[in-house]
């Protein structure tokens, strides 16, 4: 029996057709293996895996092709056994179509599975868990794809309360955490039971909407035969955007994670379903991240689920669902945040959780843009409490600093704001171009502030430079004038004029001094410093690292 | 489209419009029952000059006039211009008042969307002011149909006879040109304008306003914020004077239904582009549309102060959205 919870809500929200139940009445199925796959390097948030295996290659099913590069990315694995056929960029699934390395195979046919031995995660220390995720490219498999290993630590701090299991799946047509949770509700159960011994929180909320009574209804029987503590099925109310992470976590705990803040912090961690059940699979079965559930649905014959693995061509999965002959256009993702595809032949990665196929009709372009009336609609809407016009006139007006001011960048770009303008203004579509712009211009400044302090550092150096040219001289002659008045006082040079001509005297000393130096070898201006000009060669190198890596931290965009 | 969301609800600028139109119509109906047919004469002449006018400034400034025509943005303006005018005003009046909201307030500032002021109000207190006397003459009771439109169209005005001041007219003359023996009681038992507990007639064409409004609160176009801060300010000014002295200040009644007290709460106020925006804001804005209201109509040189009071609190709007912008998620404790 479960208790009646409080739950909290969010402010704002749309209500769009759900148009879930078609692509639910199948089973998940499964794919032939494709001709050829496409593995993608870069599947995740952070940097991009270096590759393992070399053209001609023979790899396994499961077998690693991408180690993670640095603990922020995961790592990457071979669909299927077979040969690598190319190691090069590709066109991805991506708005604008951008090709990224990708390691093609050709399977053999055979799916042969790669040898591991059985990884005793409860006999390690949670560190050596977390590295053995990242290294079985478990990444958020809602769609963020943020690599799983980083999350699953609480904060030193703060105790974890709540761990969040996010079923909720709010976005229309997309249904395959339905379909994962009716088939696999016990290994998803699992899942989040590893993630609460890691993290030791002391209540497990599954959230669901409530449009999923079935789902629902699986996953209550999977956690009763379970039997975690604390463990729970919470089915909330179903508005879009109630699987947003911090939506989510708002309904069910009545807490709000700021934009830039981590949620851990305040005792609070969000997975999703799809996660949870990758990490039991990689923890229990040995098998990483190598397919994921598929939605789909639109305007296709058979709308269905399937599960695909990582690297299949998307053509191949529109096709099993038979498109319907008037398909207009691909979309990947749901109808609220998803985005067309530049070419069906990018590779489904971890991230596709929907592949849709519309007609115009299905998805109308809207009508013509009219001014915004200042209706307040979009400001009603906003589950980020924001004043989504306020923004749009700021973007409008290229005005980026106010549109920082009124919180830009706490905009998660659900689409409510566009769904519901009287205006049809294509509200989000301001707001991606002005972060961009501020991404660039940061980008710039950074390049520009490396480049001042390089300058400012070579100003630096040849002012340096001319005082010890200086000091040296001005020690040369100190030490001629000397020669030159023992010469006169002493009487003993036979070189009459020398003697009565100081200045001849430094001129003859000068030159003898040059031909020394020249009989000498020619040393390196770095060769004999003192440690004074040492320590200011280390700061500059410093200053040069700074430079450099500010530059870096500024190329990849905020999370 | 070519980014997300790809599906949208269904709504547009002119489904807004004709519903705030709609919702205007139980006011026109009773306002015509109750005044006669010169009112549906303004509200034709009125949507013809605005389409007109619209049409034109459209065509100056290079707009796609068919998609702009459509919006129905003019007719509402239109509309309120036609409402708040006198019924039995002339022509050219409605025509010159009309024209000068669409061209000078609306499209001299950017058109749509871009009008800091409520352009019927700017219409309405241009007109005003230059023709105070032709601008407080009602109908009276039992002028007929033809009398109205012959009226409207230039007959000559015998004054008084035909025509009448509001009951926010008679009053404040009432009260300032008999000096201390008038007092509210003597003016409104006096005067032909007065009814129950304000002017005669008024009370239900308020009602009638007042459903219109509840629709629009219903249908989500606008929220309580704005009536209900724009009727209390009114109210609760009017309420201390009028307790401290009954004869010579009017009761929150007789403000809140006189005039176009209610018209302004639910459909003048609430033009979202001119007005307020944040909740907070909504509340001071028309809290403060509310006592200006009430102070021009008690010590004020016209008899009412809705339109005064609506541009005056449109000058503060900015200042207004701009210090109570909401908490964002997340940031509540903060602030």
């Amino acid at each position: 029996m479960s208790t009646l919870r409080k739950l909290f809500g969010f402010h704002g929200g749309v209500k769009p057709d759900p148009n879930k139940d078609l692509s639910t009445r199948e089973p998940i199925g499964q794919l032939a293996l494709p001709d050829h796959f496409v593995v993608p390097l870069h599947q995740s948030v952070g940097g991009t895996p270096r590759p393992l295996v070399a053209v001609g290659a023979r790899v396994l099913k499961g077998q690693r092709i991408g180690a993670a590069d640095g603990n922020v990315s995961a790592a990457v694995h071979a669909p299927t056994s077979g040969r690598v056929v190319a190691v090069e960029p590709r066109v991805m699934a991506h708005p604008s179509g951008l090709a990224g390395t990708a390691v093609v195979i050709e399977p053999d046919g055979l799916d042969t599975p790669c040898e591991r031995d059985p990884f005793l995660w409860r006999s390690v220390e949670p560190a050596e868990v977390r590295d053995y995720l990242r290294d079985a490219g478990v990444v958020g498999l809602g769609g963020a794809v943020f690599p799983s290993h980083l999350k699953l630590r609480a904060a030193r701090d703060h105790p974890m309360q709540t761990l969040v299991i996010n079923g909720a799946e709010c976005e229309p047509f997309i249904t395959c955490d339905d379909m994962l949770m009716r088939e696999h509700a016990a290994g998803i159960v699992r899942g989040a039971a590893i993630m609460g011994e890691l993290m030791q929180p002391r209540e497990i909320l599954i959230g669901i909407e409530d449009n999923k009574p079935q789902a629902a209804a699986a996953m209550r029987a999977a956690v009763q035969a379970a039997a975690v503590r604390g463990m729970e099925v919470v089915v909330v109310p179903t508005r879009y955007p109630a699987g947003g992470a911090k939506q989510l976590i708002r309904v069910l705990t009545g807490v709000e994670i700021p934009h830039g803040t981590r949620s851990t912090d305040y005792g609070l961690q969000c997975f999703n379903t799809g996660t949870a059940y990758a990490i039991w699979q990689a923890l229990e079965q040995g098998m990483p991240l190598i397919s994921r559930v598929v939605t789909v649905a639109g305007n296709v014959a058979r709308p269905r689920n399937f599960e695909v693995r990582i690297g299949t061509p998307m053509g191949t999965v529109y096709a099993a669902a038979e498109p319907l002959a008037d398909t207009q256009r691909y979309i990947m993702g749901g109808p609220m945040m998803g985005f067309k595809l530049p070419t069906l032949a990018a590779p489904v990665q971890k991230a596709t959780n929907c592949l849709l196929a519309g007609t115009a009709s299905m998805f109308p372009p809207p009508a013509p843009e009219m001014p915004c009336i200042r209706c307040g609609q979009c400001a009603e809407v906003c589950p980020a409490d924001l004043q989504p016009f306020e923004l749009y006139w700021f973007a409008r007006a290229h005005n980026y600093g106010k549109a920082q001011e009124y919180f830009l960048f706490d905009c998660i770009e659900c689409g409510c704001c566009s769904y519901v303008c009287p205006s049809r203004i294509p509200l989000v579509d301001y707001y991606r171009y002005a972060k961009s712009e501020i991404w660039a211009r940061e980008r710039d400044k950074t390049a520009a502030d490396g480049a001042r302090l390089r300058y400012e550092a070579r100003l630096a150096r040849a002012e340096r430079d001319k005082l010890e040219k200086a000091a040296k001289l001005a020690a040369k002659t100190a030490a001629g004038r000397q020669k030159a008045e023992q010469a006169l006082s002493g009487g003993a040079t036979p070189d009459a004029a020398a003697a009565e001509d100081p200045k001849k005297a430094l001129i003859e000393a000068a030159m003898a001094k040059a031909r020394a130096q020249r009989e000498a070898v020619q040393p390196k201006n770095t060769d004999g410093l003192t440690v004074a000009q040492q320590a200011e060669i280390a700061k500059a190198e410093q200053r040069r690292e700074l430079a450099r890596q500010m530059a870096e931290n500024k190329e990849a965009p905020p999370e | 489209m070519n980014n997300s969301p790809f599906i949208l609800a269904p709504a547009s600028v002119t489904a807004v419009m004709l519903k705030v139109l709609g919702a205007l119509l139980p006011g026109v109906v009773v306002y015509a029952w109750i005044f006669g047919p010169g009112v549906l004469v303004q509200i034709v002449l009125a949507s013809l000059t605005a389409l007109a006018a619209e049409a034109a400034m459209l065509a100056a400034r290079g707009r796609p006039a068919g998609r702009f025509l459509a919006d129905g943005s003019a007719l509402v303006t239109a509309w309120l211009i036609a409402l708040t005018f006198p019924p039995i005003a002339p022509w050219w009046i409605t025509v010159g008042g009309t024209a000068f909201a669409i061209v000078v307030a609306k499209h001299l500032y950017g058109g749509l969307g871009q009008n800091p002021f409520n352009p019927a109000m700017v219409g309405f207190a241009v007109m005003i002011v230059a023709f105070p006397a032709l601008m407080s003459q009602w109908p009276a009771q039992g002028l007929s149909a033809a009398e109205q439109i012959g009226l409207i169209f230039g007959a000559p005005r015998p004054l008084d006879a035909i025509t009448a001041a509001t009951a926010l007219d008679a009053l404040r003359t009432g009260l300032h040109e008999s000096a201390s023996a008038a007092s509210v009681a003597t003016v409104m038992a006096s005067h032909p304008a007065f009814g129950q507990f304000a002017g005669r007639g008024w009370e239900w064409i308020a009602l009638a306003y007042l459903a219109g409004g509840l629709y629009l609160l219903q249908q989500r176009l606008i929220t309580w914020h704005i009536p209900v801060a724009l009727l209390l300010g009114l109210g609760l000014t009017a309420l201390p004077f009028w307790l401290a002295d009954t004869a010579h200040y009017a009761s929150p009644l007789f403000h809140l239904t006189a005039g176009a007290s209610v018209l302004g709460a639910f459909f003048i106020a609430t033009d979202p582009v001119s007005g307020a925006t944040t909740p907070r804001g909504k509340l001071i804005y028309a809290a403060g549309i509310g006592v200006i209201t009430w102070f021009v109509r008690a010590y004020g040189a016209y008899p009412d102060g809705i339109a005064f009071a609506t541009l005056l609190m449109n000058i503060c709007v900015p200042l207004i959205d701009m210090k109570t912008q909401p908490p964002v998620f997340g940031r509540k404790e903060r602030r």
